[in-house]
């Protein structure tokens, strides 16, 4: 359901014939070529990202925390240009506390998401984000929504975004069903990244893995080596 | 609105104006590029210890082919207890470091305290995001405040990491199979000056950019010691001549005086009536 997600040509157009001297990787703009996701539960969200920050075809950190808080029971997972969803995400965090502050109220899920959607759409032209807003709130307990490249703005029980995402729709698919417990999301999530991350260059690292409830935020952190092995190697 | 018959005054600061037509264009013709951020000659790292932080730098700075510098500065003074290496465009690093100076010792005579590092990445990636990859400077900041020892990097679009070692520029990759080689959390302070100093052995001794002497910066709690150079260059040449002739080194053979014939032209000035 997410809008086709042109992602950012880690890859693509660097052979050139001028580039032998200097190496392409030095000047491409840091990206976070990555793999997002988001769970919802009932009683809240399980989010979670993997590591990977790359420049060009150079890794520029192995151990990068996309897992950004916005409020205190809202987070959003960042894909994209590295620049632009941090400039984002500190916008963002900083309208959604004003906004909090004047209504003496933790704001709802929706309002960060329609923050979001409002930056990413109007400066659509010079973006290259893609976000995942996930959270808690009295209102409708957990929710996800999905603020692709462009600027939409879409709510979905289970989300996965970045260059990774392309390779787990189908276990994504098959493997949600609606009722699962928070264990069996982070089961699900972990799996997913996991996945993911074997297949998409632009993947890798460590996964990082949230959950967010009534209760608060519990992170935790799955390294390289802990990670669950899949029989294709 | 400015009317577009109206002739407007450019504002100061960079344009942006040409920015969607020089994306168009890269996209049509092949192999026309825009100018991206230069990442030239330069091995920078950084890392947290147990007391502190320590910066170490190469001292070449290069222009083309040529040395232009051959001691260069290249550990820069942001706060007393925050320090900036700073990779990519000489003339970008400098002045965006001496701008983020200045601000936060305005902070500082303003609220009298020292300065916290996350300000002076927060103002650094404002700046240079707003420049959106313009100003070409890629830079390692570490500094030790009442929150602890922290090392950060800011890249020229204005992303920002937060490491506990890392190494910039082109000698970056050789800097940093050391660093990750050696690195351990909490190290002791020579230990880790021992380390920073074999990384920046390794990019001036891979990398063409980088070479020369190798500068130190140690910050802790108690102060600031900033060691340059903490190793010379073995390669260092002195000049066996001295290059400067004295007068009459060349001998004159013949010596002959031609003068010149001047026309001397008649002129007279006219005043013109103006009607």
């Amino acid at each position: 359901m997410a809008a086709a997600t042109s992602m950012m040509p880690v890859f693509g157009h660097q052979i050139s014939p001028k580039n032998d001297l200097v190496p392409d990787w030095t000047r491409q703009e840091v990206s976070t070529g990555t793999t997002i996701m988001a769970v919802e539960y009932d009683g809240g969200v399980v989010i979670g990202a993997d590591s990977r920050t790359t420049t060009g075809a150079y890794i520029a950190n192995r151990v990068t925390d996309k897992l950004t808080p916005i409020h205190d029971r809202i987070f959003c997972c960042r894909s994209g240009s590295a620049a632009d969803t941090q400039a984002i995400a500190d916008v963002v965090t900083y309208q959604l506390g004003f906004h909090s502050i004047e209504l003496d109220e933790p704001p709802l899920v929706e309002t960060a998401a329609n923050l979001f959607k409002a930056s990413c759409y109007r400066y659509r032209e010079e973006l290259m984000a893609g976000i995942l807003v996930a959270g808690w709130d009295r209102r409708k307990a957990g929710q996800v929504y999905c603020v692709p490249i462009g600027g939409m703005l879409v709510r979905q029980p289970v989300a996965v975004g970045g260059s990774g995402s392309s390779y787990i729709y189908g276990f994504m698919d098959s493997n949600y069903k609606p009722g699962m417990s928070k264990e069996q999301c982070l089961e699900l999530t972990s799996a997913a990244l996991t996945l993911a991350m074997e297949r998409d260059g632009s993947s890798g690292g460590v996964v990082r893995l949230a959950s967010i409830s009534e209760d608060g935020v519990e992170r935790r952190v799955i390294l390289g080596n802990q990670l669950t092995k899949f029989s294709t190697h | 609105m400015a009317l577009a018959n109206v002739l407007e005054i450019p504002a100061a600061g960079f344009s942006f104006e040409n920015a969607p037509r020089n994306a168009a264009l890269e996209g049509l013709l092949d192999g026309v590029q825009t100018p991206k951020p230069l990442k030239t000659g330069t091995t920078i790292a950084g890392l947290v210890f147990k007391d502190g932080v320590v910066l170490g730098a190469d001292t070449r700075a290069t222009s083309g082919e040529v040395v232009a510098d051959k001691m260069c500065a290249k550990i820069h003074y942001i706060s007393p207890n925050i320090y900036c290496c700073g990779a990519g465009t000489a003339a970008d690093t400098e002045k965006t470091t001496d701008l983020l100076s200045s601000n936060l010792a305005i902070f500082s005579l303003n609220s009298g305290r020292n300065p916290r590092v996350v300000m002076a990445v927060n103002i650094l990636q404002d700046m240079l995001y707003r420049y959106h990859g313009q100003i070409g400077a890629s830079l390692i900041l570490g500094g030790v405040d009442c929150t602890g020892n922290h090392l950060y990097t800011v890249g020229p679009y204005g992303s920002v990491n937060k490491v506990p070692y890392l190494a910039m520029g082109s000698g970056d990759l050789a800097a940093l199979g050391i660093l990750e080689d050696g690195f351990k959390p909490d190290l002791e302070l020579e230990e880790a000056k021992e380390l920073v100093r074999a990384s920046i052995h390794a990019g001036i001794m891979s990398d063409l950019g980088s070479g020369n002497n190798i500068d130190i910066c140690v910050i802790t709690r108690k102060g600031v010691d900033y060691i340059r150079p903490y190793q010379e260059s073995q390669y260092k040449d002195s000049r066996k001549l001295k290059y400067k002739y004295r007068p009459g080194t060349t001998p004159i053979l013949t010596e002959k005086v031609v003068p010149l014939k001047l026309e001397v032209v008649h002129e007279t000035v006219q005043q013109m009536d103006s009607a």
